[in-house]
């Protein structure tokens, strides 16, 4: 399938202020998904420094030269992808998989979530796995105002509500708390229902078998064709597209437009 | 150079020379205090000691007494008086510490010892009988201070920013001292016979040492015409507004040149001094005393805020 | 002023003292100082003394003391009589720690990497992959000549004749040089006949070393000769004195994170001439702090953006963010695994025996032996949370056992060791006190070490702690030429 992406973040702050900003906004190529073609604007122009994170992650660092009040990103591009059923297949990372068992601060895990892990062991690690992702999916309901973006999995998992981004937090903190390496995903995915569910997480686990693969608990499935991998890290902050400081100036604002659409030109080319 | 460390030079200079300027502040306050006025009782000036030294304001609002006492503990060793001898002896010297390597040692060893002797001063041990020699300390350490930084500083960047503080700190406290007892010196005093005032014209010169320097210089008994004009427009005394602007602008010429920048506070340097090289008391006195002391101030104040825009320590 | 009888710790513990052997002969290198100490008087001790703690106070060298409100900076005391080592004993130890260091380094270069040493099981992997001074960031990079730890500290005892033991490998930010740098100055100034009647081997190039050091760890890309500055945290920090020293001795600038921007792909600092670039960042803040866009977010100290230029190549960092894996107390313990399995040579400098109360069988020997034993916290310093067995009290060991039984992975415990003493001037004499020794090593295009380091001496008679913080004090060492 080959789908198209716009991704722009607006910041406004009041008053000039010096902003900073490391953005993870490039796809990589694998074997779910091959870039077709994929741009990142930043303000000011120009190209930014980049360089490669342990994760494999493209990173680009944004930096104004004095002081702005409006700062807007965009990342766009196509991307093809196929149906691997969430295995990600090998790609290019320096991080021990040993990591990925790390404690976090947003994906630590307490009697409850370890409880809730160990009522999904099962015989094998793959089955262990779809077991959480099934179980989530039914014991935590989809709720956008139940939590916020520094909402820990522990939190989420008491008042059984969140968004993807609590379902991925929950999800890794089981399998963790089950020696089994787990990190989170951000991405996009192409729904019937418009924009706003459009800009996803989802985390993915190692398996023996098949290597890394990806559980999506918020929609209780594994990334579909519809699924692009944008950066992992061991958490949403880690793995956040945009991670960015500003130096003076007071309150913001912040204006996130996503649109994830099938691509006419494939259908074209394949016509 | 770090345009931070400019900033340290700058500042540290500017509070040893405000810790003298204090020091001399209250000497002259306890001084008038001691000396009975016609009613039979003795003059206060505790006020106009404090408006002086730029700080009435902070110490009406800590709500103290406006007694010798208090001002003098105010003024000597308060914390939160960032203009107290204390606050500004460990403001220069924290300063100083920031910017060691920039210091030769002389400087540091005369700032740093003078910081360890002075913090380990018991407030309240300090008597009304040891004030004044205490006072004379401070002073005599400023003047080393300043002596081991004439003596031993290359001159470089470094001591154009120190010289800077210090002339800018020494202008802003001799604009504020004529300030505060601007109508003293009006010509209409003269007129009326004030020798009245005699006690308020010494205690000006007092106020910036100048006294003897006074009737060295003219010979004369003291005239407000004469005192106004020794303070701001005579090139020949080292507390004088005018002396001051005459140190600055070079300093500021200095820091264009070896930097290549430094444009703006060049300007505002150059033209203070050019303004009060032509300035004469008449043309002053027409246009208001106290205005003049005002725009002066704010010309003074601008400067160094040039000069930090000029080399990133704004 | 030397009395043999009053020569002594003042308690039972034999101890191996570097000057006098049990008969009171003085040992071969000390045999010089000892016939010089046996002549000074009392008050010609004390004249000196005075003067040399007039001097130091006058530099300015000075400590923070924190939650010491009131007299924030202190003097460390600085103790007179130098200690002495002898060339052979220093050839042996150079070598021993410079093998140590080169395979802590291969060991930081390999747990960043391909985890070789886990993968064959000479260390589990949770001690590395989830330990907090590991830092996943730093997987995958390399720096500049693949060093990482380019400036380390390494404390070593002694307890015997030829008894050199590691205690602790420092790989973070080590602090102390300025002292060994200072405390020679002050004694060449109070006692040059000592030196000329002593061939001691100079300590003073080490900022010059420094130097070359850094510079031999410039980004790939930097053209022409490269900028280098310290990064001090500021002016109250209880290192201060020793950031602004260096960065002096060195002749390059001394900066605070409000100094530093990144822009364009580069470290700059605002200088009066507007900005200017950096190429190679001595930092003297920990790894928490240095970045509060990737890690602490609300650090004030440090520089957003700095670890991504880090890792792309435009800055070097001295030394590397996540070399606290490899002096973590309990990685210590693997520490001789490290070296054999880096250099494939037995550790020349031996490890104190430790015991790590997060593996059942050795908390179980711990808490049954904590009367004998010392007791740290693994991610502890400065001699603070410790318990010294034979020092504590009932109280304090029941304390501290339920503190083991709570978070074992929390603390290792070592035996009690009978440090080696050194003569000090003891007020009213010369007494043996217990003393350490903390080499500097620099680690570039090649391996440094400054013949000497710092010796720290628990000043307190009997007393086994010689931190700073604890009532430590220096001394000058001298490391004899053949």
């Amino acid at each position: 399938m080959r789908i198209a992406i716009t991704h722009s973040t607006t910041y406004r702050s009041e008053g000039a202020a010096r902003a900073i900003q490391a953005l993870r906004l490039t796809p990589p190529s694998g074997q779910s998904q091959t870039v077709v073609s994929w741009q990142v604007r930043v303000p000011g122009g120009g190209t930014p420094m980049r360089y490669t994170d342990a994760f494999g992650n493209l990173v680009e660092l944004a930096a104004s030269n004095g002081p702005v009040t409006d700062v807007r990103i965009v990342a766009e591009g196509v991307v093809d992808t196929v149906d691997t059923a969430g295995v990600v297949g090998p790609g290019w990372e320096a991080m021990a998989p040993d990591v990925c068992l790390r404690r976090t601060k947003l994906t630590e895990s307490d009697d409850a979530i370890r409880a809730f892990g160990e009522s999904c062991r099962r015989d094998d690690t793959l089955s262990t796995l779809h077991a959480i992702l099934d179980e989530l999916h039914e014991l935590v309901a989809y709720d956008t105002s139940a939590t916020t973006s520094d909402t820990t999995a522990k939190a989420a998992f008491a008042s059984r509500r969140g968004v993807c981004q609590d379902h991925a937090h929950i999800f890794i903190a089981a399998a963790r708390s089950l020696s089994i390496p787990a990190r989170y995903v951000t991405g996009y995915m192409l729904t019937d229902g418009g924009e706003s569910v459009a800009h996803h997480a989802w985390a993915e686990a190692l398996t023996v078998e098949l290597g890394w693969v990806g559980f999506d608990a918020a929609n209780g499935q594994c990334p579909t064709e519809r699924y692009v991998r944008l950066a992992i890290g061991l958490d949403a902050l880690e793995a956040a597209p945009i991670r960015g400081i500003r130096l003076g100036g007071a309150a913001e604002s912040l204006h996130v437009g996503v649109s994830v659409q099938e691509s006419q030109s494939q259908s074209q080319s394949q016509a | 150079m770090l345009g931070r460390s400019a900033s340290s030079l700058f500042w540290m200079a500017r509070y040893m020379e405000r810790a003298e300027n204090i020091a001399r502040l209250i000497q002259v306050g306890h001084r008038i205090s001691l000396t009975p006025d016609s009613t039979g009782g003795y003059r206060e000036d505790w006020k106009s000691t404090l408006a002086s030294a730029g700080c009435l304001a902070a110490f009406e609002a800590g709500g103290g007494k406006l007694a010798a006492a208090e001002v003098q503990h105010f003024m000597l060793f308060d914390r939160d008086n960032p203009s107290s001898i204390r606050a500004s002896l460990e403001t220069a010297r924290n300063n100083g510490r920031a910017v060691r390597t920039a210091l030769t040692r002389e400087m540091w060893e005369a700032m740093n010892s003078t910081w360890n002797e002075f913090s380990a001063i018991d407030p309240a041990g300090v008597g009304p009988g040891a004030m004044a020699e205490l006072l004379d300390w401070v002073r005599q350490r400023s003047a080393q201070f300043r002596g081991a930084m004439l003596g031993s500083l290359l001159r470089d960047e470094g001591f154009h920013f120190c010289q800077l503080g210090t002339f800018a700190e020494r202008a802003d406290n001799t604009a504020r001292i004529l300030d505060v007892k601007y109508n003293v010196l009006l010509p209409a005093n003269a007129a009326l016979g004030g020798e009245r005032n005699q006690h308020q014209w010494d205690t000006i010169l007092r106020s910036v040492s100048a006294v003897g320097a006074y009737r060295y210089f003219y010979r004369d008994q003291l005239r407000p015409r004469q005192v106004a004009e020794f303070l701001m427009l005579r090139p020949e005394m080292p507390r004088s507004l005018r002396f001051c602007s005459d140190f600055m602008a070079p300093a500021l010429a200095s820091l264009a040149a070896m930097t290549g920048g430094g444009a703006s506070s060049f300007a505002l340097g150059e033209a203070l001094a050019a303004d009060m090289r032509a300035a004469d008391l008449d043309t002053i006195m027409r246009g208001g005393l106290h205005e003049f002391l005002g725009d002066f101030l704010a010309r003074n104040a601008a400067i160094a805020l040039a000069a930090a825009s000029d080399y990133h320590f704004d | 002023m030397l009395k043999k009888q009053a020569y002594s710790t003042g308690n039972d513990t034999v101890c191996f003292d570097e000057m006098l052997r049990s008969d009171f002969s003085a040992r071969d290198c000390y045999r010089t100082l000892y016939d010089w100490l046996q002549r000074q008087t009392q008050s010609g001790i004390r004249t000196k003394q005075a003067e040399a703690d007039a001097i130091f106070r006058r530099m300015g060298i000075t400590f923070a003391v924190y939650g010491a409100a009131e007299a924030n900076e202190r003097l460390i005391p600085f103790d007179l009589i130098p200690r002495v080592i002898s060339a052979a004993e220093w050839r042996f130890l150079e070598r021993g720690i410079e093998q140590r260091v080169r395979a802590l380094n291969a060991f930081l270069h390999d747990i960043y990497h391909r985890q070789e040493i886990v993968r064959a099981g000479l260390i589990p992997s949770a001690m590395v992959n989830g330990n907090s001074a590991f830092l996943p960031q730093m997987m995958g990079f390399d720096p500049p000549r693949g060093v990482y730890s380019h400036i380390i500290g390494t404390d070593i005892v002694r307890t015997a004749e030829d008894g050199f033991f590691v205690l602790e490998d420092n790989l973070r930010t080590p602090s102390g040089v300025s002292y060994m740098l200072e405390n020679r100055e002050t004694m060449m100034h109070l006692f040059p006949e000592l030196f000329a009647a002593h061939r001691v081997a100079p300590v003073e190039r080490y900022p010059e070393l420094l130097r070359q050091t850094l510079e031999s760890v410039a980004p790939s890309g930097c053209d022409g000769e490269p900028t280098i500055a310290v990064l001090t945290p500021g002016i109250f920090n209880s290192a201060y004195f020793e950031h602004a020293f260096l960065a002096d001795q060195m002749g390059v600038e001394l900066v605070q994170g409000s100094d530093l921007v990144v822009e364009d792909g580069a470290l700059w600092m605002r200088t009066i001439r507007g900005r200017a670039r950096v190429d190679v960042l001595y930092r003297r803040i920990d790894d928490a702090f240095i970045d509060p866009l990737n890690f602490r977010p609300d650090s004030l100290l440090g520089v957003p953006g700095l670890f991504d230029l880090y890792r792309a190549g435009r800055v070097t960092l001295v030394n590397a963010p996540g070399t606290g894996i490899a002096d973590d107390k309990a990685v210590y313990a693997y520490v001789p695994a490290i070296v054999e399995f880096y250099t494939g040579e037995k550790p020349i400098l031996k490890n104190v025996a430790t015991w790590r109360c997060a593996i059942d069988e050795e908390r179980a020997h711990v808490l049954a032996h904590l009367e004998e034993l010392v007791v740290k916290e693994v991610h502890g310093s400065g001699g603070y949370g410790m318990l010294i067995g034979p020092r504590s009290t009932r109280q304090q060991r029941a304390d501290f056992a339920e503190r083991i039984r709570a978070n074992p992975g929390n603390y290792i415990a070592q035996p009690t060791l009978a440090l080696s003493t050194c003569p000090a001037f003891a007020g009213s004499g010369v007494g043996p006190r217990h003393v350490d020794l903390r080499p500097f090593v620099l680690v570039g295009d090649r391996v440094r070490v400054v013949p000497g380091g710092l010796t720290r001496v628990a000043l307190k008679k009997g007393s086994l702690v010689v931190n700073s913080s604890q009532g430590g004090g220096t001394k000058d060492t001298w490391v004899l030429e053949d």
